[in-house]
């Protein structure tokens, strides 16, 4: 060990120097006693306190003994000073931890045997660690209640008040639909007035479901749906995972973020019994094909006739485009019309790949594994349906996923790696990138400039590791020089970019293009901070950086593809060839693309357009 | 005037009277939106112009204050004072002080309850009588007491209650 740190001399600058259980540790001034504690690998139970997010001193489960201070404190609210001396695990400490945790047990439904989170809540793992071994405290409890909108499902008699969901909802994300409502044992986590999740200016983005510790917030349960078509025999059972899933998955089981998984998903997806196990990455590439084709549209009709709506907005994320509904409806025709990639997918495998099949497609049932929670609600928007059929019947996210892979009793870690079916498990690297912020912008712009121009992008600033730049706004300017003769009009075109991720971020963007401020041409924006690989529906993590690690993994995916750029899919070549005929074409509207709800921060304009 | 004429004319006074209401509640809130920490200011003097503080008072109030919906309701529900249902003509307010309480408080609420079909915090269908319990109203010597509006009435007994309330 090293002995300058078992003195108590002085540490050096920008440090302090404490002794915690004995041990004197150098830590960062400006940290929290639990901070410190976490980073010299002294364990201090918590339950409200969420790295860099929330720190709200309510649920008392940290508590510490500092010398010199008559009552227990707690530990993520008080900050390491220089010389003091901090004790973890005094058996006042544990009395008092165990006392508070029995006190939130004492107002929690115990029914953790047929709970879906046991076994990864962290109200359980908390009282197992306390050895809690009883339960001494029983009264009244808080009556609860249940509201089940088609994403997200909320249980107010599992909430235990840590107010998680609150910051993430306010302060990470500005949305604000969560809040403490009423006072005292009354007190309920939820929207104004008693509305259901589903009245309000919700996105369904699902942050608030990650960071729930217990079953309080969950995604809206699609498993049995999904088993029933499985098991199903006139039922062929049609699944696709969309790109984030693969980096994400690995983590249910033990493995790091980050590690990409896609063999072992898809031989899981054919153990569980799928019939067919497509890859949304496909439909990535398509929708870059599409979503392409209608940036140059509009550039060049800007270009010819300088009238075109631009700034072009991507429309991927389910949960941005509600965001957008509500706050800006009259941004609505700035969106791509194109719909998220695996809505595409849904309207292709109902009619490309039934005509192949010689199946009737109504016999067909498509499954979304999504990172995502708003997709839920995305394949019950009306207007995703072609010929009286829903383009995908049921979305899982990566969690529910696990559980199925589990409830199947397959070994995931040593499954043998396979691949995707064909014609639609084909995909580019460009649509691996998808998954994380400035993938869909550069993967756009890897086809655009090379349709164009003949030549390869010469761009790489959109990519945004390291984690510090997770929710950056990004601005590129990509100039077309050199045309080819049939892009002429493009000639000496400089495209102004910008991408962005969370609702703050992209309220920053709009609010700066309603100032006339940025004149930009193309804007990519994604729900969630960071993209896909940290939506709503992916594994919870305690792993720092999780994000950069599942981000980087997509990178690696897509530089270990010989193909990287959508319009070489030879897959989706073959589409077009033989069934789209061009991009934009007659058919690629009916099937590809949609249209939108101006719905108003209260749904005002909903209720209008309703009488 | 013939009876429909009558009826149109009591909507047109009370769409009227909402949107001078709701006017006012419009004008505070310019005067606080730049300042901060003025919600429950706000909130305290659009309940004296509407009465209450229902769905769309609290909506109106969020989006000129540039507060959330959800954070407007939370101050609204933490504090007994506001209420998001118009208050009763006439608020009876029974004693449960001590002296009130042992002199027979308890039976007089449930008399109370009984005759009017509520419970207390609410209001009758009619919109005419609320019941609430209060703590000491410094009557002891009169105990028990209970006030409605600002009349006191005092050592009440539980018969006494219908023909005090016939009075209103």
């Amino acid at each position: 060990m090293d002995k300058t740190i078992r003195t108590n001399g002085k540490a050096k600058p920008g440090f302090v120097r404490l002794n915690i259980n004995g041990k004197y540790i150098d830590a960062r001034e400006g940290q929290t006693i639990l901070q410190a504690a976490q980073d010299s690998n002294i364990y201090i139970p918590s339950l409200c306190y969420l790295e860099g997010v929330h720190q709200f001193g309510g649920c008392r489960m940290c508590m510490v003994e500092v010398e010199g201070q008559k009552t227990l404190v707690a530990s993520c609210m008080v900050k390491v000073k220089d010389g003091m001396t901090v004790k973890t695990n005094t058996a006042k400490v544990r009395q008092a931890r165990k006392i508070n945790c029995e006190l939130l047990l004492s107002d929690h439904p115990q029914d953790c045997l047929s709970c879906e989170r046991s076994g990864q809540c962290e109200l359980q793992t908390l009282a197992r660690t306390l050895g809690i071994t009883s339960l001494r405290f029983q009264g009244e409890m808080s009556p609860g209640s249940r509201d089940i909108s088609p994403a997200i499902t909320r249980d107010t008699s599992k909430c235990i008040q840590c107010r998680r969901c609150v910051s993430v909802c306010n302060q990470v994300q500005g949305i604000g639909v969560l809040n403490a409502q009423n006072r005292g044992f009354s007190t309920v986590i939820g929207p104004a007035l008693g509305q259901s999740i589903s009245e309000v200016d919700c996105t369904n983005c699902g942050q608030c479901v990650a960071a729930c510790p217990v079953n309080a917030l969950s995604e809206t349960n699609g498993i049995q749906k999904v088993w029933d078509a499985i098991n199903d025999p006139y039922i062929r059972t049609v699944v696709q995972v969309a790109p984030a899933v693969r980096v994400a998955i690995g983590e249910e089981f033990g493995l790091p973020p980050g590690e990409a998984v896609t063999g072992k998903l898809a031989t899981a997806l054919k153990e569980m019994m799928f019939d067919d196990i497509f890859d949304t990455n496909f439909a990535a590439d398509l929708t870059i094909m599409e979503e392409g084709s209608e940036f140059l549209e509009r550039a060049g009709a800007a270009l010819k006739s300088g009238k075109a709506v631009l700034p072009l907005i991507t429309s991927c994320s389910p949960g941005w485009i509600k965001y957008l509904e509500h706050h800006y409806p009259d941004k609505i025709a700035n969106l791509s019309s194109c719909k998220s990639p695996h809505m595409m997918m849904g309207a292709v495998i109902k009619s490309y790949y039934a005509n192949k099949l010689g199946m009737d497609p109504k016999k067909i049932f498509v499954v979304s594994v999504m990172p995502c929670t708003a997709k839920k609600f995305e394949i019950d928007r009306p207007e995703m349906e072609n010929d009286g059929l829903r383009n995908v019947d049921a979305v899982i996210t990566t969690r529910e996923l696990a559980r199925m892979i589990r409830e199947a009793g397959i070994d995931f870690e040593n499954l043998q790696p396979s691949d995707f079916d064909q014609p639609l498990g084909i995909s580019t690297g460009a649509a691996d990138i998808f998954g994380v912020t400035g993938g869909v912008m550069e993967a756009a712009l890897r086809t655009v400039y090379e349709l164009v121009t003949g030549r390869e992008l010469p761009l790489s600033e959109l990519k945004a590791v390291p984690d510090s730049e997770r929710t950056l706004t990004k601005r590129a300017e990509v100039t077309f020089e050199n045309c080819l003769p049939s892009y002429a009009f493009m000639e000496g075109f400089t495209a102004k970019v910008a991408v962005t991720s969370g609702f703050q971020g992209a309220k920053a963007l709009l609010d700066e293009i309603g100032r006339g401020a940025g004149d930009y041409h193309f804007i990519e924006v994604m729900g969630c901070p960071g993209g896909c690989v940290t939506g709503g529906g992916q594994p919870r993590t305690a792993v720092q950086n999780a994000w950069a690690s599942r981000a980087q993994g997509l990178y690696n995916v897509d530089q270990a593809k010989k193909l990287r750029k959508s319009h070489t899919n030879p897959a989706v070549q073959k589409l077009y060839s033989e069934f789209l005929l061009e991009p934009l074409s007659q058919k690629s509207h009916e099937l590809l693309h949609t249209a939108y709800t101006k719905r108003g921060v209260y749904n005002e304009l909903l209720k209008k357009g309703a009488d | 005037m013939s009876e429909d004429t009558k009826q149109a004319k009591v909507v047109i006074d009370a769409a009227a009277e909402e949107k001078e209401k709701l006017d006012a509640i419009k004008k505070v809130i310019e005067t606080y939106r730049d300042k901060p920490g003025c919600l429950i200011a706000v909130l305290h003097l659009a309940q004296e112009i509407y009465g209450c503080l229902p769905l769309h008072v609290q909506q109106a109030i969020a989006q000129g204050m540039g507060e959330t919906l959800s954070h407007v309701s939370g101050v609204v529900s933490f504090y007994s004072y506001f209420s998001t249902l118009p208050r009763a003509q006439h608020a009876i307010k029974i004693c449960m002080g001590t002296a009130c309480y042992v002199r027979g408080g308890k039976r007089i609420v449930e008399r109370l309850e009984e005759e009017l079909g509520i419970s207390v915090g609410e209001s009758t269908p009619d919109g005419k009588f609320s019941i609430a319990i209060t703590r000491c109203l410094g009557a002891c010597g009169l105990a028990p007491v209970l006030m409605i509006d600002e009349d006191v009435h005092q050592q009440v007994n539980p018969d006494k209650v219908e023909k005090i309330l016939s009075k209103y």
